[in-house]
């Protein structure tokens, strides 16, 4: 992914440029979406859920690593690449060809994505990264769970690639509602080993044996579940900041977070 | 095929074991229908022809399969699901590597004799991977259907093509994934594509020159018994896709087949009336193709509840008198005796937590739940779209006389004309038999993977070995006690038939899709399962 390339509807962006972003959508979309109608786009969406759906999803999140609807693909792709990976499918990967349409179709349906992914990023209004990040790294003390870019704790999810991940209106809920959203692999499990002491950590993996998390020491532990008295889902460690901070630095918090895109 | 008939099979069978069998013997007919006489060989899809998927084999039993030791991997070049099981002949394994090659390996030692590789037309399109679910052999002559809908024949010692047919046009969504059935002279196929816009058939090839022999439409057209169960021309494009395995039934020639879902699948507001054939079992002659009976297990469908599991039929004691019956766990979370004579329905029940029927009608008919059906807002239905169980087949031992199926608990909301999203399921991972060894799961207690024993009689579960996500494993019974099994999260596990105790686990590191199977190469029993992109063999140590 091309941190930095607006087109493919992920960049960061400022308050004043996401507020354009949401009036203007178009503008941050090229190709196919540039000079797409209003019509194109609504037909692009139609075909989507005839076409696409079955598997990506009505939202185009549910193949791991991919989110349609934010423009996540697994590398960057220009408009002509999706149109022919809509007609041709990938090679040896369970994406199929799709030889019932045409390619104006299939121009209709990357028009929609890359509508729909420059649409989506709306929730950060009048958010500053850059008080965001003091308030990440300052009052809100986030690096005592969190990690980005190396620097913080592994306790909680590491969050230098969050705002490929998550929308902003997930980061805000997060903040507020911590146990509101969790992903299956940020649940915290507290396992009680027999004759032993009792371990909470963050799940990273579980099965009908075995489970896996990372514990508060940031050791990985694997226990067999025949070997523990007890073991379950236990409540996140994540304050809510609803009290904790006001709506502007809620706003800035969110507007940091989705700022972060990986190791530039 | 009469009684005397089968009697003079079995014989001729046993005249080719005392002739030695080493050598590479043709596979008639006679021997498929008697596969049960040749445990060492796994003749077709489930094993026999019956579909109960249990081996006669009882080298590895309860009392030593803890020693099971891995015996050989094969690892497919290919990163698609591994839904196939292999066959077994005299020495020879042949599987299929997704989405189109043979291959036919040394049963004993996993080295490959040769590949035969098949290059899909770029219009193949497939609703949920390009996956196969196995070959069949009749003769020297493996058949398998392909994903570009075609018949393929291929020769079972060099490898070779013998022919090919169009079985339909893939540029219409037709597609085949499903385990060819030979029946006689015959071999007989239907195709996937049922979600988007086919209209469903199956039909029967010369074995021999791949001519079509007959072809039984799943959706009647206009004039035909049936039709006005479609409104207007929705039947043009109303699915009803036979993507499964069949049965046959020698004594009576009738051959059974599970339909698909009716299309559009989450809205049936353009396809007013019952839709028959779909969600039925349609029983044919083997021979005509005639339909001979049908019952519709999920009228007018709107919950994608696909009636294509394997047929499973068996001969149990039913209310104190022999009776030749089909036992059917489907996807719509009811579980069914039908006699497969007549198809006569005799029994059925709930075997998950269902909402939208609350009992049968004299007949069999469901009896619907108002308003459990697709709407604009959502509506939460159990099971959920993908069922209480699927495609994978199940098992029955005529040991304990148990009937043993993998499936789930789910529930999910369902809107009108939209792709559903399960509850408890996190949203970022297909839910279609994923090929990952993450959780699909959020909450383990809203959703969760089993394998349950039940008694044909009363459709009561006697055991359950609980999974911590859920299977597309399917199940296999042994005469050694031992049901095999497994789920998403990668174990192959061997329990007690009998109680359900786990008796022995391996971790595949990668999801099984696929049906168990067991066979012998020299004197010594194999179990095989792919998982991943993998086929696995255990055995006892030497």
């Amino acid at each position: 992914m091309q941190q930095s390339d607006a087109r493919y509807g992920t960049a960061p962006l400022s308050a004043p440029a996401v507020l354009a972003t949401a009036i203007l959508s178009l503008a941050a979309v090229d190709g196919a979406a540039q000079h797409a109608t209003a019509f194109d786009i609504e037909d692009g969406a139609r075909a989507y859920e005839n076409v696409c759906a079955n598997c990506h999803g009505p939202d185009g999140d549910l193949i791991a690593g991919i989110d349609l609807g934010r423009g996540m693909f697994r590398r960057p792709l220009s408009d002509d690449q999706i149109v022919d990976i809509i007609l041709n499918g990938i090679e040896n990967t369970p994406m199929p060809a799709t030889p019932g349409i045409s390619e104006a179709q299939a121009r209709e349906i990357v028009a929609w994505l890359r509508t729909s992914a420059a649409n989506r990023v709306t929730s950060s209004d009048g958010g500053d990264p850059e008080r965001g990040k003091m308030v990440f790294e300052g009052t809100g003390q986030c690096l005592q769970c969190h990690r980005v870019a190396g620097r913080g704790s592994r306790t909680g999810p590491d969050l230098t690639r969050i705002g490929l991940l998550r929308r902003a209106a997930e980061l805000e809920v997060a903040l507020l509602e911590p146990d509101a959203l969790v992903q299956p692999e940020n649940r915290t499990y507290r396992v009680v080993p027999r004759g032993g002491e009792p371990v909470v950590g963050r799940l990273l993996n579980h099965d009908t044996f075995t489970v896996q998390l990372i514990d508060a020491d940031e050791k990985l532990r694997s226990f067999d579940k025949g070997g523990l008295t007890e073991h379950g889902f236990v409540a996140s460690p994540m304050p809510s900041y609803r009290e904790q901070l006001d709506p502007q630095a809620i706003a800035d918090l969110v507007s940091y977070m989705s700022s972060l895109r990986g190791i530039e | 095929m009469t009684q005397t008939n089968r009697i003079s099979l079995v014989s001729t069978v046993a005249l080719v074991i005392l002739l030695g069998g080493a050598a590479h013997a043709q596979v008639g007919i006679e021997r498929i229908v008697a596969a049960a006489e040749e445990p060492h060989n796994w003749l077709s899809y489930s094993g026999t022809f019956d579909n109960q998927r249990y081996s006669r084999l009882e080298q590895i039993d309860t009392g030593n399969v803890g020693r099971l030791e891995l015996a050989w991997v094969w690892q497919a070049r290919s990163l698609e699901k591994f839904e196939a099981t292999p066959l077994v002949v005299d020495g020879v394994l042949y599987t299929v590597q997704a989405p189109n090659d043979v291959v036919a390996l040394d049963a004993a030692t996993g080295r490959i004799f040769w590949t035969y590789h098949h290059e899909p037309s770029p219009d193949a399109r497939t609703c949920c991977g390009r996956v196969n679910r196995g070959v069949a052999i009749l003769g020297d002559t493996l058949f398998m259907g392909t994903i570009d809908a075609l018949l393929l024949a291929i020769d079972a010692r060099s490898g070779e093509l013998l022919w090919q047919t169009e079985v339909a046009d893939a540029r219409a969504n037709y597609s085949i994934t499903m385990s060819p059935s030979v029946v006689g002279d015959k071999v007989v196929i239907g195709t996937a594509g049922g979600d988007m816009g086919i209209r469903g058939f199956v039909a029967a090839f010369d074995a021999a020159s791949g001519e079509l022999v007959w072809k039984f439409h799943t959706i009647p057209g206009p004039g035909e018994f049936g039709n006005d169960t479609w409104a207007g021309e929705s039947w043009q494009t109303g699915g009803a896709a036979v993507w499964n395995a069949g049965a046959w039934d020698p004594a009576t020639n009738l051959i059974f087949f599970g339909t698909g879902n009716p299309a559009p699948d989450w809205d049936g507001s353009t396809r007013r009336g019952d839709n028959l054939y779909s969600n039925c079992v349609i029983a044919l002659d083997a021979d005509t193709g005639e339909l001979a009976w049908f019952y519709q297990f999920t009228p007018h469908d709107e919950l994608d509840y696909d009636a294509t599991q394997v047929p499973v039929l068996a001969d149990i004691q039913w209310r104190g008198e022999p009776r030749a019956v089909m036992l059917w766990a489907n996807r719509n979370g009811l579980m069914y005796v039908l006699d497969r004579v007549s198809g006569e329905f005799l029994y059925g029940k709930p075997y998950v937590a269902l909402n939208w029927m609350d009992g049968f009608d004299e007949k069999g008919r469901p009896q619907r739940v108002p308003g459990m059906v697709p709407t604009p807002q959502g509506t939460l239905i159990r099971p959920h779209v993908h069922g209480a169980t699927n495609w994978q087949p199940p098992s029955f031992s005529p040991r304990t006389g148990l009937f043993y199926v993998s499936h789930w608990e789910n529930s999910g909301i369902i809107v009108t004309g939209q792709f559903p999203t399960p509850i408890g399921v996190n949203g970022r991972q297909t839910t279609m038999g994923q090929v990952n060894l993450e959780p699909l799961f959020n909450n383990d207690e809203e959703a969760y993977g089993v394998i349950r024993a039940y008694e044909p009689a009363t459709l009561e579960p006697t055991w359950e070995f609980r999974m911590s996500d859920i299977t597309w494993g399917g199940v296999l019974s042994t005469a050694g006690d031992l049901v095999f099994g497994g789920g998403k999260d990668g174990y192959f596990l061997a329990l007690d038939a009998t109680t359900g105790e786990l008796l022995w686990r391996a971790s595949l590191g990668g999801q099984i899709n696929a049906g168990p199977m067991s066979y012998a190469v020299g004197g010594r029993q194999f179990v095989a399962i792919a998982a991943g992109s993998a086929l696995f063999t255990f055995a006892l140590p030497r």
